[in-house]
Parts: structure tokens; sequence; C-alpha cells
């Protein structure tokens, strides 16, 4: 009795020690804030700038974003519509399957509920993950998405990095000095880009703030709203404990 | 007597010499008597009952805004999500309620297994509850292919799959369900008009046969204890309590903690954690795009578990075939467990210590079954649901012959105060 209780306690423990390894791929982990509008703003001049003309938002429609975002009517479509669509239509855009196909070797996918899909550490790591690669048809792959179809589209931004970005947090140390070299992230440059590297994290923690935005635009609602809706339930169990103590009296 | 009174007792008189409204009033709430010592674990009948009216009435609702079609799916779920007034809300009451759902009837299920509920005179409620709860797979996996996301592709894909395993018809028999040569919108609809008007109809209509045999007995109670047998001179039983109003407005408090809990994962958690809505499902159904790790919702998890730990042929059988078996003895072994109980007892709390023990290594199991039926299969992984696939079944063969070795305690004749 007593082994079999032992194998049943490590048959028990086992899958924890192994879901403690984590997932494949280190991400940087990123914290974002969706109150932060003027952040929210800025991921979305980015991402119709950069992004759109590939990757449509097919769900989601301009004037809701300009709504929540805070960004009036006018300023909008002046400087965050590029076509002929009116304020109130969905963020589609008119890339040809066919040709994207042929240029990319797969359609650019809708990117309206990709922050839920991939997760905004994935993103996070992924849009900082651009390193140089002869061997692409872009001449660039990626640290979290091996053989990426797509060109590095912020390069002008980041400028390049030359090769595989570490993750974020994982000290190197100088062999001779013990000295911290660096905690990660791209090591040099082949080509420089227009930002530093810190303004560079700070616009994809802007862009990805606005895809979690994006992937659910009514999140605050929702955590506003269950606030209440808890309120409310406790108010409903005090009252109604209250009662069925004096009821439940009767019962011997 | 005033007037207007009098004029009410009238109308009843009338109404009730035609339509049997307060006798059945007195019979199903007033003089309706359930055990004085009833305890939490009761609660979760009741709250099956909410589950089930938020799952109507939320689908209801987004049945006004769904578009059943291999086309528009997708983004009609979009569509309810960003632009249908409290839309988002409507579909996560339905997503999260459908695993609180599955939730309360596990743990229901479970309160009959420790009580000895499925017994003597009981047998008709376990099986109409039985029959609930194969309906309620069926219904959920239905409307898991609804939103018409990639892991409901795939989901459904492997699920069809599985009756390709029957000798002979079985591929014509997959085809004969989809509809098509492979999942398609065709499914896609049949699969929605089964989900929002067959299935709860059936469902419905056992739920009332699972309440009017309840009835018919009477509850069963932590102690075993039938309390028909002792009744005071007016025929009410001696430790039963009008189930109105102490277990109608006198669970209320119950009802409000159990929202509590549904309601901080839905309004804080509602993919929970990838379990509730997988990740895959936040992009279209693509059968070109299979996705990393295919795993059916937490809840059918245990069954899965058991389906994938048969890795191996048994005689004429394949393992696939053997698979199948295995796992649809699972669920039907479940069905017949009235007659494999041979114990002169009901509860747990009199019942020897092999029942104990059987009970507790059933419950361990089922639980490591449901988390094994949503990870990959690993090499240990399966080496685990073997394991416990024959913990869950030996639980069932052995119950026979332990119950009715072990030395029992003798059950008093009132419920103990």
């Amino acid at each position: 009795m007593r082994k079999f209780l032992t194998s049943l306690v490590i048959i028990l423990a086992a899958p924890f020690s192994i879901a403690a390894g984590g997932p494949s791929v280190p991400l940087d982990h990123i914290d974002n804030d969706l109150t932060d509008t003027a952040s929210l703003q800025s991921g979305a001049k980015l991402y119709m700038n950069y992004c759109w003309s590939c990757h449509a938002l097919g769900y989601a429609r301009y004037n809701r974003v300009a709504r929540d975002l805070n960004i009036s009517e006018e300023l909008f479509t002046e400087f965050l519509m590029f076509n002929e669509d009116k304020f109130g239509d969905h963020m589609s855009n008119s890339v040809p399957v066919d040709d994207a196909k042929r240029w990319f070797g797969t359609a650019p996918p809708d990117l309206t509920l990709v922050a839920r899909l991939r997760g905004t550490d994935w993103l996070n790591t992924y849009l900082r993950g651009f390193y140089e690669d002869e061997s692409r048809p872009w001449g660039v792959n990626n640290s979290v998405f091996k053989d990426v179809g797509m060109p590095h589209v912020l390069l002008e931004l980041q400028g390049l990095c030359a090769e595989k970005p570490e993750p974020l947090g994982e000290a190197k140390y100088d062999p001779l000095t013990g000295s911290v070299i660096t905690t990660g992230g791209c090591q040099s440059y082949s080509i420089e880009g227009s930002m530093s590297t810190a303004e560079y994290d700070e616009a994809i923690y802007d862009l990805v703030n606005f895809l979690d935005y994006m992937g659910e635009p009514t999140k605050l609602d929702r955590i506003r709203l269950g606030w209440m809706v808890l309120g409310f339930l406790l108010i409903l169990f005090i009252v109604s404990w209250l009662y069925t103590r004096e009821l439940n009296k009767d019962i011997h | 007597m005033s007037k207007t009174k009098q004029m009410a007792s009238d109308l009843m008189a009338w109404v009730d010499a035609r339509l049997p409204v307060t006798s059945a009033y007195e019979k199903h709430m007033s003089k309706y008597y359930a055990p004085k010592n009833v305890n939490w674990w009761y609660v979760f009948g009741l709250l099956a009952m909410v589950m089930f009216i938020n799952q109507i009435l939320s689908g209801i609702w987004l049945t006004m805004s769904y578009v059943p079609s291999g086309e528009e799916a997708f983004a009609s779920v979009e569509y309810i999500m960003r632009d249908v007034e409290w839309g988002w809300l409507i579909r996560y009451m339905h997503s999260t309620g459908a695993s609180f759902f599955f939730l309360v009837v596990y743990l229901h299920m479970f309160r009959g297994i420790l009580y000895g509920s499925y017994q003597k005179p009981r047998e008709l409620i376990w099986l109409f509850g039985m029959l609930v709860y194969l309906v309620m797979m069926a219904e959920g996996f239905m409307g898991y292919i609804l939103p018409w996301g990639n892991m409901s592709y795939w989901g459904a894909q492997v699920i069809i799959s599985l009756f390709g395993a029957v000798p002979y018809i079985g591929e014509g028999l997959t085809e004969w369900i989809r509809g098509d040569y492979l999942i398609s919108g065709i499914t896609l609809n049949r699969f929605f008009a089964l989900h929002v008007i067959a299935l709860p109809l059936v469902l419905a209509l056992l739920i009332v046969l699972h309440i009017l045999a309840l009835h018919e007995v009477g509850s069963n109670n932590p102690d075993g204890i039938e309390i028909k047998k002792k009744l005071d001179k007016y025929g009410v039983p001696l430790d039963g309590v009008p189930f109105h109003p102490y277990f109608t407005i006198g669970k209320i408090p119950y009802v409000a903690i159990f929202l509590m809990v549904f309601c901080g994962v839905l309004f804080f958690f509602p993919e929970g954690g990838g379990y509730f809505i997988e990740k895959p499902n936040f992009e279209p159904a693509n059968g070109l795009k299979t996705p990393e790790h295919i795993a059916p919702v937490w809840y059918y998890g245990a069954f899965y578990a058991m389906l994938r730990a048969v890795t191996f042929d048994l005689f004429f059988i394949d393992a696939k075939l053997l698979g199948v078996i295995v796992m649809a003895g699972a669920i039907a072994i479940l069905f017949v467990l009235p007659w494999l109980d041979r114990s002169p007892v009901k509860s747990w709390r009199y019942k020897g210590w092999m029942s104990k023990v059987a009970i507790v290594l059933f419950a361990i199991s089922f639980a490591i079954l449901t988390f094994l039926g949503t990870q990959p299969a690993t090499v240990l992984y399966t080496y685990m649901a073997q394991f416990f696939t024959v913990v869950y079944f030996a639980f069932f063969i052995g119950m026979p012959f332990y119950t009715k070795a072990e030395k029992c305690k003798p059950v008093p004749e009132r419920i103990p105060e």
C-alpha cells in the first residue's frame, strides 16, 4: 500500500514539473495599459501608417476606434484614413489576395484579433525580433516567427539587427571583468534606424497596446461592469443571507 | 372576506376545476418535503437549472445576430462582440456559461455518487440525469463549432472522424454526419439547427422528467435516510422541510455566491486562460492550417484522455476503434451505476473504508484525466492516462464486489440532530 501511495504521489506530481518548463521560445513580457489613451493613439498612428496597407482590421470600424481613442472625426479622416472609405466602414484594405500570395508566399492575415490569438507578449517579442538573414527572400528573419514571410516594415525606425536578438533579462557577463555586458535585446545593428532602442521599444509598446485594444475594444467596459456586478451580488448575498438566517430558525 | 379576495378565490376554483394549478403547486412546491439535513452539495442541481436558463436566454439573443454560414459565421461573432449593444456580454455569458454548466453538472453528479442518490428507488432519476448529461455533451460539441474558428473546425474534424472507426459503415457514417466530404458550411448549418432547436427541446423534456421522477420519490440526503418512512399524523415527513420557501428563497445566498464566482470569470477572465475559449479560435476556420495542438474543451477532457490512452491493438480490434469503445464505455458504465452498487446503505458516511477509498480514487482519476485530455499526448502523459483509465473503470467494475464485501455502519432511523 505504501509503495502504491508513493508511486501515486510521483505520478501526480509529474505534470507540474513539466508544466514549469514554460513555452519553447522565451517571450519578452509586456504590461500594457489600455487606459493610456495617448499610447493607444500613437499605436493607431503607427499601425495605420506602417501595417494597415497589408494587414486589414476588417472586424473593426473607423468611427468606433476614433470614439474609443478620443480622436475627432476631422483629425481621424485627415491623418489616419488612406482611401475613400466612409467613417462608419470596416477598416478593410484592398490587398489582392492572389498577388499577395505571390509576393509573400501567403496573404497577410487580418490582425483585428491577433493580440487574442498570439498574446501581447508574443507581439512585443515579434515586433522587436527582426534580424538580418541573407538566406531569406527579404533579407530578414524573426526570433519568434522562424522564416517569417514579411519584410521588416519598421526597419527605418528600428534599423536592422545584425544577429538574432536575445530574450530580455538574460544577462551576459564579460569573461575577464565579470561585469554585465548585456541583458538581452539586439546586440548590434547593421543598419541604423531613426529611433534609439529605447524609443523603438516605446513605439512597440504603443503598437502592442493598440492591438490589445483592437482585439477586444470592450475590455475596459467589461472590467468596470464586472466590479459593479460583483458589488451588486455581494449586497444580494448579505441581504438574502440575513433573510435565510431568520427563515432557517424555523427548522428544528 | 373582501370582495376582491372572494373574486380571486372564485377564479382560482374555476381554473383548478379545469387545470391542476393549485394541486401541482402543492405537490411540487409548498407540500413537497425535502430532508432538513441536506448540505451545500445539494445546491448544484438548482445551479444547473440556473445555468440552463442562462444558456437558453443568452442563446436566444445570440441567435438574433449570429449568421450560420461558412462565409459569415466568424465575422458575425465579431459583429456581436463589437457592434451589437451588450453583444460581448451575451456572448461571454454563453461561452463561459457552457463551462460553468458542465462544472455544476459534474459536481451534481458527484454528489449523487457520494450519497448514493442513484440507489433504489431513484434509479430513473439517475438515468434521466445521465441522458441530460449525454445530450449536453452533444449540445456543447455542436455549439463549439458555431463560432467557426480554427479550433472549432479542427475539433469537429477530430471528433467526427471518430465515427470512422466503426467497422464497415464508418466512412459512410462520417460523411452522413458531415453532409459533405469535409467539414463545411453544410456541417455548420445542420449543427446550428440541432444546437438551437432539436437538442435544447430534448434537454428541456429530459430535465422535466428528471424532476418529475425526483418529486415522485423525494430527495435523498447526506445520511441516505428515507424521510418518508417517519411521518407525523398529517402525513408530513418528520424530518422534512417544505421545498418552498426553504429551498427556493432559502437558497438565494448560495446562488449569489455561485454567481460571484461565475461573474468573476465572465468579467475578468472570459477566455479562462485558453480553457474556455481557446486561442486558435480567434482566427477563422482554415482547412489548410492545423493548430499546433488540437484539444477538446476541458469538460470533455477525461473522455478524450481515455480515447487517446488506447495506443495498442487488441486481437482483431485496432487501437482507434478500441479507443472509441473505451471512451463510449466510460460514459455507458455511468448509466448502470444503480445496479453496480450492492451496498445496503446509500451514503458514503455509512459505507465501509473500501467504498470511501474507491470514491476518492475515482474523483482523483477523473480530475487528472480531465487535465490530461487538454494536454499534448507525451509518452509520460499517455502512461498516466492508461493508469487512470484503469482506475476509472476499476471503480465501477469492482463496485459489486467491494460494496458487498465491506462492513457498513448502521444507519439511524431518523436524521441525527
